[in-house]
């Protein structure tokens, strides 16, 4: 059987399905520092994302089921969002030079440490590149979804989206 | 004979939230549930609630659950452990047992809360141990910190199986598989990709063929459905699993209500039979009011709804909210629900509950 793209048929929203939602940051945008990116492709009843953006850089208004909408200019990428969505949805890039940051939320034990040479993989799971983790913020205020960021290789920003599982050692 | 303003059966997110602001008009509220523990299924909600701020969006389910107990505490609200109803009677006597003692229970307002079972999927190897509901060991897992097994494969890809299968590897299990028989993705997209990311394949248009095992559920093996929900021979996986989670949908546990003679609908997006109620959410019998997903399935926030629904207009028609204020307090209830039911996910069960209130009318 063929399989279809897009997140209804396979789980993970599609490229097409990414650059028509206003989440997402434009080319521009992300060229001129760190920026979230909010991978939200379905219209569901929820807004957490709003209420945490300090800088009134996310709406979602009236319906609840608005996409949330990006302000690409007032994001200044604090990253305070990530861990404020429900749907671990909410991304960060940042990119210098060769490289490139990305954050994202992780609510599985045990975390890796800062410094640690970890397996990335893209939205569906596969290992696509190794990459070293930069930063690991555990606050309160996320109520124990850890933000883990990553330093990859440029061209992976747009495709590396978590890492992959530790083993427990039991 | 013990006596009470308003008697709640169900001490789930809909029961306890009625009782609280029922309490909060003055009321005397019990609450009666036939667990040990309080909360329903609220307690092995780990993640992070949709919706809005008066949802307490981005709360963990848990969290949502004390903060309603402690609310209870506080109002005074008098919850009865291990009190299963088994009868409702002429002029809302209720009959429930404690401690292996029958006991009975007069109230002016009943409101029934009693949620929701699971259902179940017949296929050869279905009754092996290690097959069982993904409710159930979500409870494993989250309340009594029992992993039910090492490689899970998950049947249904609504929100209970795609929440269950992320909380399955945040508690050490892997999963093997996810598969789903409808053709597409049935829960929320960003439950489906957190699971994916995390390398759990879903399939969907795919069916259990059997479970196989000696004394347990040892491997899984699945085939593929066509458009007409036929088996497509050739099409068969076959996985290495100890445990097989069913996430096949709930049912409304309705037997309180036919019991006590409520009239009731047939509507498939609710969960089937459900009891016809109005916007109060009070049954074709008086005094009698239903919340949560005995009224048909929804999820926990639309169910606190219903339960503050239920709970004001018990207020009111006991005579602690003059018309008025209570008026005032549902349209805001209505509001926050109708926003919860809304967009591609709501909009059916929107024009659901529309049906089930106008079948209301109908026999008025």
């Amino acid at each position: 059987m063929t399989q279809k793209s897009g997140v209804i048929y396979q789980g993970f929203p599609s490229e097409e399905e990414l650059s028509k939602i206003p989440g997402v940051p434009s080319k521009d945008r992300i060229q001129k520092g760190p920026v979230a990116c909010i991978e939200c492709v379905q219209e569901i009843p929820c807004n957490p994302c709003e209420e945490a953006c300090p800088y009134g850089a996310i709406t979602v208004g009236k319906p609840i089921t608005n996409l949330p909408a990006l302000d690409e200019d007032k994001c200044i990428g604090c990253g305070t969002c990530i861990a404020a969505c429900p749907g671990l949805a909410i991304f960060l890039l940042n990119i210098s030079g060769e490289k490139a940051e990305v954050s994202f939320p992780f609510e599985y034990y045990p975390l890796p440490n800062k410094g640690d040479e970890v397996d990335c993989v893209d939205r569906k799971g596969s290992v696509v590149v190794k990459g070293k983790v930069l930063r690991i913020i555990k606050s309160p205020k996320y109520d124990a979804t850890a933000v883990i960021t990553v330093e990859v290789p440029v061209q992976y920003m747009n495709i590396v989206r978590s890492i992959k599982r530790l083993g427990r050692s039991e | 004979m013990k006596t009470t303003d308003i008697a709640v059966i169900g001490a789930g997110p809909a029961g306890l939230s009625c009782a609280v602001e029922a309490a909060k008009a003055g009321a005397k509220v019990t609450v009666l549930d036939e667990n040990l523990k309080p909360g329903g299924q609220l307690f092995k909600q780990i993640h992070k609630f949709f919706g809005s701020r008066e949802h307490r969006a981005g709360t963990r389910g848990f969290r949502i659950g004390r903060q309603l107990l402690e609310e209870t505490e506080k109002l005074g609200v008098e919850v009865l452990l291990d009190a299963a109803v088994y009868g409702i009677y002429e002029d809302r006597l209720i009959a429930f047992i404690t401690d292996g003692k029958d006991h009975t229970l007069k109230a002016e307002k009943i409101v029934m809360a009693t949620g929701a079972s699971e259902n179940a999927l017949a296929f050869p190897g279905c009754t092996l141990p290690g097959v069982m509901g993904a409710g159930a060991a979500q409870t494993m897992i989250n309340v009594n910190r029992v992993l039910p097994g090492q490689k899970i494969a998950m049947v249904g890809s609504g929100n209970v199986g795609l929440i269950v299968s992320y909380q399955l590897m945040q508690a050490g299990a892997d999963v093997v598989a996810l598969i789903e028989a409808a053709p597409k993705i049935g829960g929320y997209g960003v439950h489906a990709s957190k699971i994916r990311r995390a390398g759990v394949p879903i399939y969907i248009s795919t069916t259990i063929k059997e479970v196989a095992g000696k004394e347990k559920v040892e491997e899984v093996i699945t085939v593929e459905l066509d458009e007409k929900w036929q088996q497509v021979k050739g099409t068969e996986k076959q996985f290495d699993a100890d445990t097989v989670c069913l996430a096949v949908g709930l049912s409304p546990l309705t037997e309180l209500a036919w019991m006590a003679g409520c009239e009731f609908t047939f509507i498939p997006a609710l969960g089937g039979h459900v009891p016809i109620h109005n916007r109060n959410m009070e049954t074709t019998l008086k005094g009698i009011y239903v919340a949560g997903d005995i009224t048909g399935v929804e999820e926990a926030s639309s169910a606190m709804e219903e339960g503050r629904l239920a709970g004001v207009a018990c207020a009111e028609s006991l005579g602690y909210y003059d018309e008025e204020q209570a008026l005032e307090l549902k349209n805001q209830i209505w509001d926050r629900l109708d926003a919860l039911r809304t967009g591609p996910f709501g909009e059916g069960r929107f024009t659901a509950k529309l049906k089930q209130i106008s079948a209301r009318r109908q026999l008025a």
